[in-house]
């Protein structure tokens, strides 16, 4: 098999993610995101272990384990992940990235910001009804 | 130098540019199909269709994996993946009260910035991958570089300090999310700042906000923006 097939796909599903990531407002949609460029490395390590263990020799299979241990990362990373995002939302009642603004520069009061912009958002929930 | 252009020359020869293998075909197949299910994953506006066309992406790279001949990873990414880690994400979207119709704003704003990134980085790294990987074949046949105890032998004798590392590392991370949950719960019980806190910490059951005719009158006599906010 040619090795540009699974390289090229895995820089396009890549590229995916990170579209994913920095478009998406939903925190939940940007763990799936960061899953889809985690799961394109996956990809490009193991057909670069699949290509060296037959063309360099190499037995130490690095690649495959390389592989076993993102997914496993991936699995912590997504636990830890969404347990943030649930306590979020308990705490702040939305899951959405654009509004927290906490830690951001430029606002010195998180309260006037959120009430604007859940009016702004109120205000666009009655437009649509 | 002349040993390694005859084994490029003798590789063009027996892998013709343009007449790809039965794998090959397949392999295309199955990418097309997962990139496709990446796109709609990362575009569409109902948040449960994007975990589900997850779902088909992950199950898509497993099929590569197996193509590949990777056959302990693939399983691996079955069970792991598509078992349980989309599971946790729609548990993640359950208990987020994510609506069940078109949310109209899961793109935030900077979608073609965004869009505009992706696209740049992409056509960089496809042409950077194809201008180095032009000439380079990966041999399919004889014993499978991935089986299970090809895998294994390899995972055991040489990654062995890696491997108990990472058994740590999980360790951690369960006692990591078992402690963010539980403290949640304890703040939760003190009494709360304001209102906000104390709606959104009572227990994600099964309200009649999702469907569309509690939606109109709300009973609770909940502000909308709280239903919004709660997207």
């Amino acid at each position: 098999m040619h090795l540009a097939y699974p390289a090229v796909l895995s820089a396009l599903l890549f590229c995916t993610g990170l579209y994913g990531v920095l478009a998406r407002r939903n925190a939940i949609l940007v763990l799936m995101s960061v899953e889809l460029m985690l799961n394109a490395v996956n990809l490009n390590l193991v057909a670069f272990d699949v290509w060296l263990s037959k063309a360099a020799e190499e037995t130490l299979h690095s690649g495959q384990a390389l592989t076993l241990f993102t997914i496993t990362i991936a699995a912590a990373e997504i636990g830890i992940g969404l347990a943030i995002v649930l306590a979020v939302h308990r705490n702040r009642g939305t899951a959405d990235i654009d509004k927290l603004r906490d830690t951001a520069e430029g606002h010195e009061s998180d309260g006037p910001d959120r009430d604007a912009s859940t009016a702004a958002q109120a205000e666009k929930a009655e437009a649509t009804a | 130098m002349s040993p390694t252009h005859a084994a490029l020359a003798t590789a063009a020869d027996t892998h013709g540019f343009l007449s790809p293998t039965g794998v090959e075909i397949v392999f295309l197949l199955v990418g097309l199909v997962t990139f496709g299910a990446a796109l709609v994953t990362v575009t569409t506006r109902q948040l449960v269709h994007a975990a589900l066309w997850l779902v088909v992406t992950l199950g898509g790279l497993a099929v590569e994996y197996l193509l590949l001949t990777a056959e302990f990873i693939a399983w691996v990414q079955v069970l792991i993946y598509v078992g349980s880690v989309v599971v946790l994400l729609l548990f993640g979207l359950m208990l987020t009260r994510a609506p069940i119709g078109r949310s109209p704003d899961a793109d935030s704003g900077n979608r073609w910035a965004a869009l505009t990134v992706a696209l740049a980085s992409a056509a960089t790294l496809v042409w950077v991958v194809v201008d180095a990987f032009r000439t380079t074949w990966i041999d399919l046949d004889g014993p499978a570089a991935g089986s299970t105890r090809a895998t294994g032998e390899s995972l055991f004798q040489n990654w062995v300090l890696p491997f108990e590392a990472l058994s740590v590392l999980l360790l951690a991370a369960l006692v990591g999310a078992i402690v963010l949950s539980r403290k949640a719960k304890a703040e939760s019980s003190s009494p709360p700042v304001n209102s906000r806190a104390k709606n959104g910490s009572s227990p994600p059951a099964p309200d009649s906000r999702n469907h569309p005719i509690g939606r109109n009158g709300s009973p609770e006599g909940t502000e909308p923006a709280e239903q919004e906010g709660a997207r």
